[in-house]
């Protein structure tokens, strides 16, 4: 495929609140993929940092951030914000400019830090602000989860022993992972334990704010092979598309979805659409899978992926859950990271993080968490304001 | 409640009447409905219209999903002390082809309702402030 980059490196600070400045934790990230891919930081000509509003003037305009911290050398610098999908876009923007033929090797960066409790919007009287307006009508992130969660048990039968057998499954294998924030094994009895939120959703149903950094360092494969790299795993797509109209789930912020009424015009569901593209670009179908990391900011959103992405027919993804098909040793292994149940968000690192799983996955390097034989991993995720990506990487 | 006048929490989202209902516009051109109001630009990509008219949104409608809250939201959330858990839905209105979330009546909980369960718009306080009660639109279920 004529559009593939090389993953060279990857590396991550481990996740937690550990309280520190973002771009600590971006620079230990890229100071252990720079050591990884065993590129000198002299050599990377271009730095793709994905950025939040969270760590100042966005992230300090985060690709110059992170190429001042590890030393001005001259690079070109870009800045991704795209919500969930900052990561992917910063690789996209890194991916770009290597198959311009405008630089061998690039650094793409994702580094957060978060408050403590519930992410709120900016105060006042903001009627024409979406996320203003639901929070003020008492929506939060965890009742748009549920509400997908609820119709998962009234249209699928999904029970709450399904959702927790997510959790329990992800502690698990994130136990494994050192740089996991909660490496905790829990039981469906500690799920069922810990407190309701938005009803069928508990307290260990949904995720966590993070801090975190993760970095890759990616090069085109011509100067792979040229430094002995010729078997790196290698991004193979990368879908970064909005939603099409008319978005027929409700989504964060919004209070409504779009109409469908207008001649023509159906209604369409965006996670789905996310991996269309990259399943496309990357000349493959679910089948060719072996391990997928996706974004669930709740157990009962896991499942959602699983079909979205494929890997299960609508509605039939915990029953893939029940037989173990989607642990680590089963059919398709789910979040072999132990996914954000073990991790929390750190939003512009996130999807960074997914793809240093499935790099470390596809080199046979994951130690205990181990996929047999992997050969393609997948990400997926989805954010605020129609940003969602999915990458392919193959060995 | 009090003697304090009744007022919308958000201006022009809603009749207040006694059978209120939603105000969205629809596009004079290919006729898709926005809530809330969209006056400037058509985001049906097959259409490039700038014209809109309003309209009272169909005041029944389907349970799509639902769910509650049963911690405090953050602001600008106005809780009363003590919190009560309060039921929300995200409702599917046929006509219009669209979902709109709210929250459900005070004293219906997640027990009592079910997705595709037919529910109507309905007023009813959201918080007061020194001078006026902030009305709000939620979704009662209608009976049978």
């Amino acid at each position: 495929m004529s559009n593939e980059i090389a993953i060279l490196g990857a590396g991550m600070h481990p996740w937690g609140k550990w309280g520190h400045n973002f771009v600590e934790y971006g620079v230990a990230a890229a100071r252990e993929a720079l050591a990884d891919a065993g590129v000198p930081w002299q050599d990377v000509r271009f730095v793709s940092g994905g950025a939040t509003v969270r760590c100042g003037y966005p992230g300090y305009v985060a690709g110059a951030t992170f190429a001042q911290a590890l030393g001005w050398q001259g690079a070109e610098v870009n800045t991704s914000y795209a919500a969930c999908a900052s990561g992917s876009q910063a690789l996209a923007a890194a991916r770009n400019k290597i198959n311009a033929g405008e630089c061998d090797v690039a650094l793409v960066v994702g580094a957060d830090t978060t408050p403590k409790g519930f992410l709120a919007p900016a105060g006042g009287y903001r009627p024409e602000d979406p996320d203003w307006v639901r929070f003020y009508l008492g929506i939060t992130n965890p009742t748009y989860f549920a509400l997908y969660a609820r119709r998962r048990m009234d249209l699928y039968g999904d029970t709450l022993e399904d959702f927790a057998a997510v959790k329990v499954k992800n502690s698990r294998i994130g136990a494994h992972n050192p740089r996991a924030r909660y490496k905790k094994v829990f039981s469906a009895e500690d799920v069922a334990a810990s407190a309701m939120v938005a009803d069928p959703l508990r307290l260990m149903d949904i995720c966590a704010t993070s801090d975190g950094g993760a970095a890759l360092v990616v090069s085109s494969l011509e100067y792979a092979k040229k430094i002995g790299k010729a078997n790196a795993p290698r991004v193979a797509a990368i879908s970064t598309v909005t939603p099409t109209f008319a978005s027929g789930v409700v989504e964060m912020p919004d209070i409504a979805t779009d109409s469908a009424a207008a001649a023509g015009v159906e209604a369409i569901a965006y996670r789905s659409q996310i991996p269309l593209k990259a399943y496309e670009e990357a000349g493959i179908g679910p089948a060719d899978v072996d391990l997928a990391e996706v974004y669930d900011l709740s157990t009962a959103l896991e499942l959602d992926w699983i079909e979205d992405l494929q890997l299960a027919p609508r509605g039939e993804a915990a029953a893939l859950l029940r037989a173990g098909d989607t642990a680590v040793g089963g059919k398709i292994p789910v979040n072999a990271s132990g996914g954000l149940a073990c991790f929390g968000e750190a939003v512009p690192a996130q999807a960074l993080a997914q793809v240093c799983e499935l790099t470390w996955q596809l080199r046979g390097e994951a130690g205990d968490r181990q996929v047999q034989g992997a050969k393609v991993g997948i990400t997926a995720n989805q954010g605020l304001f129609g940003h969602g990506s999915s990458v392919i990487v193959k060995a | 409640m009090s003697g304090k006048p009744q007022n919308p929490a958000i201006e022009g989202w809603y009749t207040m009447d006694a059978s209120p209902h939603l105000i969205g516009t629809r596009c004079t051109d290919c006729g898709t409905y926005f809530f809330p109001r969209q006056t400037h630009y058509c985001r049906n990509p097959q259409c490039s219209s700038t014209e809109f008219e309003d309209v009272q949104l169909s005041r029944t409608g389907r349970i799509w999903s639902y769910t509650n809250a049963c911690y405090k939201p953050p602001e600008p959330f106005i809780a009363p002390e003590p919190f009560e858990p309060f039921t929300i839905a995200a409702v599917e209105l046929e006509k219009e082809q669209m979902v709109v979330l709210g929250q459900v009546v005070t004293g219906v909980s997640v027990d009592d309702i079910k997705v595709g369960m037919p529910v109507e718009l309905v007023l009813e306080p959201l918080h007061e402030t020194d001078e006026d009660i902030k009305m709000t639109w939620k979704w009662q279920p209608l009976a049978g």
